[in-house]
């Protein structure tokens, strides 16, 4: 674990029933989901390692009943876990007394619900600043930092509608901003737009990035939506039954994936968008001439691809050559899709 | 009790003997041969009766029990310092309303401002015709010379509806934190709610002294247990995700059950709060009986000295004040906050307050200028008591009228009633408690036999028998006339949603009626005979029959109904093979209603005058006799529990096996 790490999980378990820690105790190594639900237990989260950086956002992707959301609440202590130890920021959180628990949520940690999960006698404003309220904070302070949340996420001059007489992005909105009332440094996201239409949801996404270029949090970001994951990501967990299937760049995902489970996902996707010139670079052989940017995908050096007739094109990351990318094979993905 | 029939779910579950149709088929042949045996005179009187040297003592027994805890243990020392205190909150409401000589010495209020602030409530909850309402109600209660008496009964309700409020949600939230709480509260609330409430009121009277102390307490006890079940219900059903939001902003659990749990739960809570209200103003009426003064005081009065005009209106008054009280809290539950542009003044955002206050203190000086604002005198009154009553006797007269009333007295009295009640009479003890038992077999399960016969087993033994058979035949026979009745008139306004609506409003709004307000008519139409009884516990019994009947067959779902008209399939056909089995587990539901409501009604029916057990409850209200109390009380929740569980079960197993959810 470097320093930098925010939250470090380690062989975490998650199971529900009657007595799930004995359970565990006893169950022999390398039981599957199924079997223990042979034995009358879900496995929520199994055997889960996973370390989140300062300032990168990871998505955790699966499907309904693939442990994702029962994770995230691992994280921030909603669940309690059955094994394995969770930190954030060097402190085993199991180890924490519900004072000290409380204090973390109130000072460290956000979070946005797919449902919203907002107080439906409140308005924005009070939604917004009801966090601020729990801690005791004074009432014109947290009146004028909900104001500016409220504004951030453009919601002005609706402070003081109640939740019912807003659209479900608007309502989303309230959820973001409430979630960012405290200033926290880790911001979970329980699949935010899962609940919106198309249309708002990519609107959505785009604000989501908006906001994150400008705070530049720690973010724990979960989805079943697959473009999705790929669109916001630095990294990608997928999991399913439980388990993380594959850990890794939305890059890495499409080219390698590790199971055949994570391939299906990836079969129906044009990785050209998704894989960058800076993965595809090797520094066996730089190339010559003018470089091509590191950070951008096949599919916008679609035109230089085809018509440039070097085998190999130098590839920059801020200038600074790292390697150098074999046309054929970036060719090869750009052409893949159909 | 959870222990008992958990016992008996097991070996429910665990033998595979012979079926049930068959069991319950030995039953009746056996309770047959029993009978024909007592008509051939060929059976022991023991097993005809239980022989009384046999009853056991419980009356004893309890009154005992009652005595150690009254006395040995302080129980009557801590009632009666708590009386004190709930005196003094009566005397100080009892000031305001009706001006009692007591603390704080304002009142009383003028009815003036009372309508007043009432029709400003009506207008905040459900705008002008709410408004229209509420201050009507209380200008008529003031106009037709009823104010005071409306007051007293006021005074003890808005004391007993808030604590019964209070004591249910804390009750209501324990049961929801602590599960074997919930688990030790489910059977005692199903045995509270179907206790007559002559039950409440002996231990009321002899814990909390005779009158408005007792009444409130009364009152308060009968009002809590709905507060509970929808208090614990409200904040199960609250979204795990608000709740995890909560948590996520550092609530601590106090902050989460005050500003997380408790508002999110608002609607069911505030359903409570109807069912509250509702209750109370039934049951302060009903404590007429022991001597509470107030509408209900007033209204047995005139109707034992059989001032039908009188009675009539205080009715009208009692009616009124339900359905004002209940329309009004209904509003309540569905209104939502509406939100305030930014900028707008402290009395634009709270009109109604201002508007209130204004109004109350307006009429507060009015009063005191034009003494009519304040109270209305005597003669001043528009009540018309006595036309009432020559119209309503001459109403009577009429020939075809009379005719009508003597047909159903002497046929149905005579011809049908009492052959029936002398028929159940007749049959052996054990004979009869065998057919219960196969009832509650054949329609229910195992458990429910079992439980069955141990209740009605337990009938015979308090010594009680033949004035239980006597209270469930008056039961059986208001039930079944209700449903020949109610049955068709649902079918036929089940058929357009414009009757549909037109009925569920009517049922809706006689439902929110206080029980007592049905013997008016029976009382007028039949005098104090037993057609009367049977006819109030009739009326009060059909509507939950009616209103079940028309929600059941409303619900079919669509595609049945025109499936079975694409197979051509005519009106009667449709109606006998495809909408009434569908519809048949929410009617059951319904018969279940009616049957509870019946052996309600039943026991206050016998103040015209039965010979059942309601009779010997309401003579034990005379003295001390508590034991005797409990057991007559226990006799009629005994039997009540045996159709509620037996129904309720066929009517979940019918809708499952029916896939209807």
């Amino acid at each position: 674990m470097t320093a930098d790490t925010v939250i470090s999980c380690k062989n975490v378990w998650k199971i529900f029933g009657s007595d799930p820690e004995s359970y565990l105790a006893k169950m022999p190594e390398g039981h599957s989901f199924d079997e223990i639900r042979a034995d009358g237990y879900i496995a929520g989260v199994k055997d889960v390692s996973i370390d989140v950086s300062r300032g990168e956002m990871l998505v955790i992707m699966g499907l309904s009943g693939s442990g994702k959301s029962t994770l995230v609440r691992c994280f921030s202590r909603l669940h309690e876990i059955t094994g394995g130890t969770i930190e954030v920021e060097g402190q085993d959180i199991m180890s924490l007394s519900e004072k000290e628990l409380i204090e973390l949520r109130r000072n460290k940690m956000g979070m946005v619900f797919q449902s919203f999960g907002l107080l439906p006698h409140r308005t924005v404003l009070d939604n917004v600043a009801f966090p601020l309220e729990m801690r005791g904070q004074d009432k014109h302070e947290r009146r004028a930092r909900a104001l500016e949340v409220v504004k951030l996420v453009g919601l002005e001059g609706r402070e003081e509608y109640f939740p019912r007489e807003l659209s479900g992005g608007q309502q989303q909105r309230v959820g973001i901003a409430r979630s960012l009332a405290i200033e926290p440094d880790i911001w979970f996201l329980d699949e935010p737009f899962s609940a919106l239409d198309p249309l708002i949801r990519r609107e959505m996404q785009d604000e989501f990035l908006r906001l994150q270029a400008l705070l530049n949090k720690t973010i724990v970001f979960i989805t079943h939506d697959f473009d999705e994951a790929l669109r916001l990501a630095d990294r990608i967990a997928i999991m399913k039954d439980g388990a993380v299937e594959q850990c890794d760049t939305p890059d890495q995902i499409v080219l390698h994936p590790a199971t055949e489970y994570v391939r299906k996902f990836t079969e129906e996707i044009d990785k050209a968008r998704v894989v960058h010139a800076g993965v595809l670079a090797t520094e066996s052989d730089n190339g010559t001439g003018d470089p091509v940017d590191a950070r951008a995908t096949v599919q916008e050096l679609a035109r230089l691809l085809v018509q440039d007739g070097r085998d190999i094109i130098p590839v920059a990351r801020d200038g600074t050559v790292i390697g150098g990318m074999n046309r054929a094979e970036a060719l090869e993905i750009l052409l893949e899709a159909d | 009790m959870a222990d008992l029939t958990s016992e008996i779910d097991v070996s429910a579950n665990a033998g595979q003997g012979p079926s049930r149709k068959m069991v319950a088929l030995v039953f009746v042949i056996l309770a047959v041969v029993l009978t024909a045996l007592q008509y051939m005179s060929l059976l022991p009187a023991a097993l005809f009766r239980l022989p009384e040297s046999m009853v056991p003592p419980f009356a004893i027994w309890l009154d005992a029990i009652f005595n150690f805890v009254k006395d040995d243990l302080g129980l009557l020392k801590l009632t009666r310092w708590l009386t004190e205190g709930l005196q003094w909150l009566l005397d100080a409401t009892g000031n305001l309303l009706y001006g009692k000589r007591r603390w704080p010495n304002l009142g009383p209020i003028p009815w003036t401002s009372i309508a007043a602030v009432a029709g400003v409530i009506g207008y905040y909850l459900g705008g002008w015709r709410m408004a229209a309402l509420a201050a009507g109600t209380f200008t008529w209660t003031a106009l037709i010379g009823q104010w005071k008496i409306a007051m007293e009964t006021m005074s003890v309700l808005v004391v007993a509806a808030p604590l019964a409020f209070v004591i249910g949600i804390t009750l209501g939230i324990i049961a929801w934190r602590r599960p074997w709480v919930d688990r030790a509260l489910k059977p005692i609330l199903s045995v509270l709610q179907t206790l007559p409430f002559f039950t409440y009121l002996l231990p009321a009277v002899i814990f909390f002294k005779v009158g408005p102390t007792a009444g409130a307490v009364a009152t308060t006890i009968y009002a809590i247990p709905p507060m509970i079940l929808m208090t614990t219900l409200g904040l199960q059903k609250v979204s795990p995700e608000v709740v995890e939001a909560g948590n996520m902003s550092g609530c601590t659990k106090w902050q989460l059950l005050r500003h997380v749990y408790l508002p999110s739960a608002r609607t069911e809570i505030l359903v409570g709060v109807n069912q509250v209200i509702m209750l109370c103003l039934a049951m302060v009426v009903l404590t007429a009986f022991i001597g509470m003064p107030g509408l209900g005081a007033k209204l047995l009065a005139m109707m034992g000295s059989f001032k039908l005009g009188r009675s009539f209106e205080i009715g009208v008054t009692i009616v009124l004040l339900a359905v004002t009280l209940d329309r009004m809290s209904k509003a309540w539950v569905v209104k939502q906050p509406q939100h305030f542009e930014k900028g707008t003044p402290w009395w634009k955002r709270h009109m109604t307050l201002v508007l209130a206050v204004v109004l109350f203190f307006f009429f507060v000086l009015v009063a005191k200028v034009i003494p009519e604002a304040q109270t209305l005198g005597r003669t001043q009154n528009f009540s018309q008591g006595k036309e009432l009553d020559n119209l309503i006797k001459g109403f009577l007269n009429i020939e075809a009228v009379k005719a009508t009333t003597y047909f159903l007295r002497a046929f149905l009295n005579v011809q049908v009633l009492i052959p029936f009640r002398n028929f159940l009479l007749s049959i052996p003890t054990p004979a009869l408690i065998l057919l219960i038992t196969a009832f509650a077999l054949y329609l229910g399960g195992r458990r429910q036999g079992i439980l069955a016969a141990v209740f009605f087993s337990f009938v015979a033994l308090s010594g009680w028998w033949d004035r239980s058979v006597i209270t469930l035949y008056s039961v059986i026979s208001a039930v079944s006339l209700a449903a020949i009745i109610g049955l068709p008139l649902a079918i036929v306004a089940a058929r357009t949603d414009r009757w549909s609506q037109r009925m569920l409003l009517v049922c809706d709004t006689a439902q929110t009626f206080p029980s007592f307000v049905y013997l008016i008519p029976a009382i007028m139409l039949f005098g104090i005979t037993d057609i009367a009884v049977i006819f109030s516990i009739l009326i009060f019994a059909m509507v939950p029959l009616v209103r079940y009947t028309i929600e059941g067959l409303r619900t079919v779902p669509l595609e049945m109904t025109e499936a079975a008209d694409m197979a051509g399939a005519t009106r009667m056909q449709k109606l006998f093979s495809v909408q009434l089995p569908l519809a048949l587990p929410v009617m059951a539901v319904g018969f279940n209603q009616a049957i509870m409501f019946a052996f309600f009604m039943v026991i206050i029916a016998a103040f015209i005058g039965t010979q059942d057990l309601g009779q010997e409850l309401q003579r034990t209200l005379a003295g001390t006799d508590m034991g005797k109390n409990f057991v007559l009380g226990i006799c009629v929740a005994l039997m009540a529990l045996t159709f509620d569980m037996t129904l309720m079960k066929w009517a979940e197993d019918r809708k499952r096996t029916l896939g209807l959810g």
